[in-house]
């Protein structure tokens, strides 16, 4: 009986093609939604742009063109001037899932696995029944290659239905055309605008032109001239590889013994650190690889974990900078305020990683809505599944009302007129899925983007802060300048009394140190006192200079005297107490009246009301 | 000494003493400056949180709790400025012994610059700040509402002390005999009446001017001996303190006769308890004897009369009397909680849905009578 069930089912068990795989599943790969399917389109082809032209360092130069063909059919063209495709391989690239270039390579970059750009290719002849079309040249003198092609879902091949040299302008570069359906929205995060706008922030060397649907044309400048260091390829770190990579390593390998191996296929391991592995695992250190059992293997994997080994080299990651951050916001939004940060490198599971994050501010953002994430991954924005993303778990996890920016409930995304950006740069991003889209809760890197956010939203704080004094200064301006004045003199003017001085109560209106310079006349002599008051809360040590024509007499205390071109510089060494006064007093022989005011030196000027402050030490001391 | 110059010297005097008081805080604030202090003014916090009931005058005044204006802050400092700007106006009024409304007042503001009033509220407040501190009248300051209107009507005689140009003169007035339908217009300095004799035996105070003149053509003055005191809404201080002068010097009783709606509480709470406003006035302007007739949540019922829902507004009014001590009765709790249930206000004229006669031949002589009163 059961044999010939297994029979029957035997029948019916065939191979399936990972392309009637994905054609079952399009939204692993980010075609959902008649929206998104357009979005991830557009993305799939720019990442592929982008780095084509940083490898073969080209300033990007990317079109982007979106055209209606009917209800709910567009053609999208994207075209870069990067180095083109040698002919051989263009229907592999474009028509064969799977196939790329990077997937064996440990190395920052965006598309990884090789899947975005022939899903595309799938996708639209899938929806419109239309082959998709390609144009590339490699260079100038070269010739323009044309092809239209289809994938054949059964056995994953290209399927080519036109070939032909065309002629085409470019000096060298790729353009690719797709008909499919999709929906195009433009107001919101989640469109092809919105992506444009964010992949132009974070690659301020690359310029993006967008035609839309309704014709127009939108440029993303680019700020910067000088392109990303180009990130290397690394050799894999023993820490988090895992044991089926490890068996595969040691049975394709070419070296013949177990040391050359560890040494030459994995960084970070010497000639001593290979013969200690050996050593903890129990194993012969001059063994072919090859012959090493299942179960010697999972000792090695075991051994990588005891033995001490440097982490991995984080020099071949391309963080975008600080600088270019800075100035990728300051392109794209308006505002009054920016910090950015770029972290040291950190390894999570063997992979080197950087994660940097910027903060904008105020300007024309809206000032009630909950705060925008715009998330990066190796300069790739994310646009989907915010909720599920370590970035955004990282920004919850924080206490914004202690950076001086509404959180209601007291957790969660902040509100308020401001803009978070964070980017992280690795080998190897571990994404959620397939679509990348969002990235895993790995602690490590959950942290680093905590840690980074933290940092420039302790600048944030830091800018409101002073903000804040400088509202308060200016409304004590407003009382000591326009009211106080007033007041004082129709007080005074009502009482019928003298005007009353009111430099001291200015003096602690703003907490400032008080100088008062009051004088006594008889006949052609001057008892001068200058009084001074510390109103604010902090110690404060000073010069004071007061110049006279002649010599001063009895001064208390008694002043260092310079003099120069006949003028006599008296001055005070002031060390003062908050709330204390001090006093000096002297006299002067001379028909004249009791001479300039007095001035301070080595305090700022705001500190002190009724003296002028010296700018800098004179030449003359 | 003539009578005439007598009531002269005594006006004198009194302007005097406001004159000092007024410079008294001029003068604080100038002190201030010599003695190197923030200048800033105290005065009691005019709110529900800050009145207090004083045992002896069984009035609601205000408590311990002090606001400062002060220099420290741009509010402060542009209300010290408009204190001094206002007070040096006044003075000058009264030694050239000339009055001004309270919108004069604020036009006035208008050549002051940096002290000018933003809208005339605010030049309001600065005049009962004023009084508070000074514990004067705006009256003393020659400072009168613009308009008044509220009158009275029923066997009284009444001699007013009239000041024009300098000159002093009497004038007595019967308030039925001698006055049109429309009654005695209270003038706004009640303080100069005197009253002469009168046949009453108590007062009615009355919310609208519909029910006033029912009861004026129903004859309710005659009929029962009633002063008919028409309150106009929210009465205005001259009101409330004529209202009070005659329940002290004449001993008659006061009885207030209002809508039965949150707002028509609040009209009998200010007569009779004080108003949060002008807590500092409570002594002066509440009548603490009078008492409520209606309309009341419960003759909604007993009475069964037409009713309108209440609206948002007016729950949340009632809501606030639950928590305002002047209604932290049981009579008001029941009474309050009652209508919060019903849902529903009446207004005083809903009795002429019974007739027009209702009111003042079954309505009235029988809250009366339970009241005590007749």
């Amino acid at each position: 009986m059961a044999e010939n069930i297994a029979e029957k089912l035997a029948q019916k068990q065939r191979e399936i093609s990972i392309a009637e795989f994905f054609e079952k599943n399009r939204q692993i790969l980010g075609f959902d939604s008649s929206t998104r399917s357009l979005i991830t389109s557009v993305k799939e082809a720019v990442d592929n742009a982008l780095d084509a032209c940083e490898e073969s360092g080209v300033l990007p130069d990317i079109l982007i063109e979106v055209h209606k063909v009917d209800k709910d059919t567009y053609r999208l063209i994207v075209e870069d001037n990067g180095p083109g495709i040698v002919k051989e391989q263009i229907p592999r690239v474009f028509g064969k899932l799977l196939y790329g270039s990077r997937f064996h390579a440990l190395k920052q970059s965006r598309g990884q696995q090789g899947i975005g750009i022939s899903a595309v290719v799938l996708y639209a002849q899938l929806t419109s029944g239309r082959p998709t079309a390609v144009y590339s040249k490699t260079g100038k003198n070269k010739e323009a290659h044309y092809y239209e092609l289809v994938i054949n879902t059964k056995t994953n091949e290209p399927e080519i239905l036109m070939e032909k040299i065309v002629p085409w302008d470019r000096p060298h570069g790729t353009r690719i055309e797709v008909e499919m359906e999709g929906t195009y929205v433009r107001a919101r995060k989640q469109s092809i605008y919105g992506y444009a706008k964010s992949t132009a922030i974070v690659n301020p060397h690359a310029r993006l032109t967008l035609i839309e649907p309704t014709g127009d044309t939108q440029v993303f400048e680019r700020v910067t001239e000088v392109l990303p260091v180009e990130p290397c390829e690394i050799l894999p770190h023993p820490e988090g590889i895992e044991l089926g990579t490890l068996i595969k390593m040691l049975r394709y390998t070419e070296r013949g013994r177990l040391t050359s191996f560890l040494t030459n296929e994995f960084a970070r391991i010497g000639h001593k650190t290979a013969k200690e592995i050996c050593a903890k695992a129990g194993i012969d250190p001059d063994v072919n690889p090859g012959d090493l059992s299942r179960d010697q293997a999972k000792r090695l994997l075991e051994a990588f974990k005891t033995v001490k080994i440097i982490a991995p080299s984080t020099e071949c990651l391309s963080p975008i900078t600080e600088e270019l951050i800075r100035k990728g916001l300051e392109k794209e939004y308006d505002v009054d305020f920016i910090a950015t940060t770029t972290r040291d490198a950190s390894v999570h599971t063997g992979n080197p990683f950087i994660v940097e994050a910027g903060i904008a501010y105020g300007g024309s953002l809206p000032k009630e809505e909950k705060t925008d994430i715009l998330r990066f991954a190796n300069r790739v924005p994310l646009l989907y599944q915010q909720g599920g993303c370590a970035s955004t778990h990282a920004v919850e996890k924080i206490n914004w009302r202690n950076y001086e920016l509404l959180q209601p409930g007291g957790s969660g995304i902040p509100q308020g007129p401001v803009v978070i950006l964070t980017h992280v740069a690795s080998t190897n991003v571990p994404f959620t899925s397939e679509s990348k889209e969002a990235i895993a809760d790995i602690p490590e890197i959950v942290d680093e983007i905590e840690l980074a956010v933290r940092d420039v939203a302790r600048g944030l704080k830091n800018y409101l802060a002073k903000q804040k004094i400088l509202a308060k200064r200016k409304e004590k301006e407003e009382i000591i300048e326009k009211v106080l004045p007033k007041l004082a003199e129709k007080v005074s003017e009502v009482m019928g009394g003298p005007q009353p001085d009111i430099q001291p109560i200015v003096a602690k209106i703003m907490g400032n140190v008080l100088v008062q310079k009051t004088a006594e006349q008889s006949d052609n002599t001057s008892i001068v006192t200058i009084r001074i008051k510390n109103f604010s809360e902090s110690q404060k040590e000073f010069m004071l200079h007061q110049a006279s024509a002649v010599e001063i007499e009895d001064p208390t205390p008694k002043p260092r005297v310079s003099s120069f071109d006949g003028q006599f510089d008296n001055i005070w060494k002031v060390s003062i107490k908050p709330n204390a006064e001090k006093k000096v007093r002297y006299t002067v022989k001379s028909e004249q009246s009791p001479g300039a005011n007095p001035l301070v030196e080595g305090i700022l000027a705001e500190m002190v009301t009724g003296a002028d402050a010296l700018p800098k030490k004179r030449a003359s001391e | 000494m003539s009578v005439e110059e007598e009531l002269l010297k005594a006006k004198k005097e009194k302007d005097s003493l406001t004159k000092q008081r007024l410079l008294q805080i001029i003068n604080t604030i100038y002190e201030q400056f010599a003695k190197e202090q923030i200048p800033q003014l105290l005065i009691p916090t005019r709110t529900k949180s800050n009145i207090a009931f004083n045992e002896e005058s069984e009035v609601w005044v205000y408590g311990e709790r002090e606001s400062a204006r002060s220099c420290k802050t741009v509010r402060g400092a542009y209300s010290l400025l408009k204190s001094s700007y206002t007070i040096e106006f006044l003075n000058k009024q009264l030694e050239e012994n000339r009055s001004s409304t309270l919108r004069e007042l604020y036009y006035i503001s208008e050549g002051w610059k940096l002290a000018k009033f933003r809208e005339q509220p605010e030049s309001d407040r600065m005049i009962e700040d004023l009084e508070i501190i000074t514990e004067l009248q705006r009256e003393n300051f020659h400072v009168r509402p613009e308009e008044n209107g509220a009158t009275i009507f029923g066997p009284i005689r009444i001699k007013e002390n009239v000041e024009r140009r300098g000159k002093v003169s009497e004038r007595v007035i019967h308030c039925i005999d001698d006055v049109g339908e429309g009654g005695y217009q209270i003038p706004y300095n009640v303080d100069n009446l005197d009253f002469v004799e009168h046949d009453a035996k108590f007062i009615i105070a009355i919310e609208t001017g519909g029910m006033r003149d029912r009861l004026i053509e129903n004859g309710f003055d005659t009929d029962h001996d009633a002063i008919i005191v028409h309150l106009k809404g929210q009465p205005a201080r001259s009101t409330r303190r004529l209202l009070k002068r005659m329940n002290e010097r004449l001993k008659l009783p006061v009885v207030v006769f209002t809508d039965g709606d949150p707002w028509s509480y609040r009209i009998f709470a200010s007569v009779a308890y004080g108003s949060i406003k002008s807590a500092h006035m409570s002594e002066y302007m509440a009548t603490p004897a009078a008492q409520f007739i209606g309309v009341r949540p419960s003759d909604i019922v007993n009475y069964d009369l037409p009713t309108d829902k209440l609206s948002d507004q007016d729950v949340r009014a009632l809501q606030s009397e639950l928590t305002d001590p002047r209604f932290a009765t049981d009579f008001w709790k029941d009474e309050i909680n009652l209508q919060l249930e019903l849902k529903k206000k009446s207004e005083q004229q809903a009795f002429a849905s019974r007739g027009l006669d209702y009111v003042t031949d079954v309505y009235l002589p029988e809250r009366l009578t339970s009241l005590g009163i007749i």
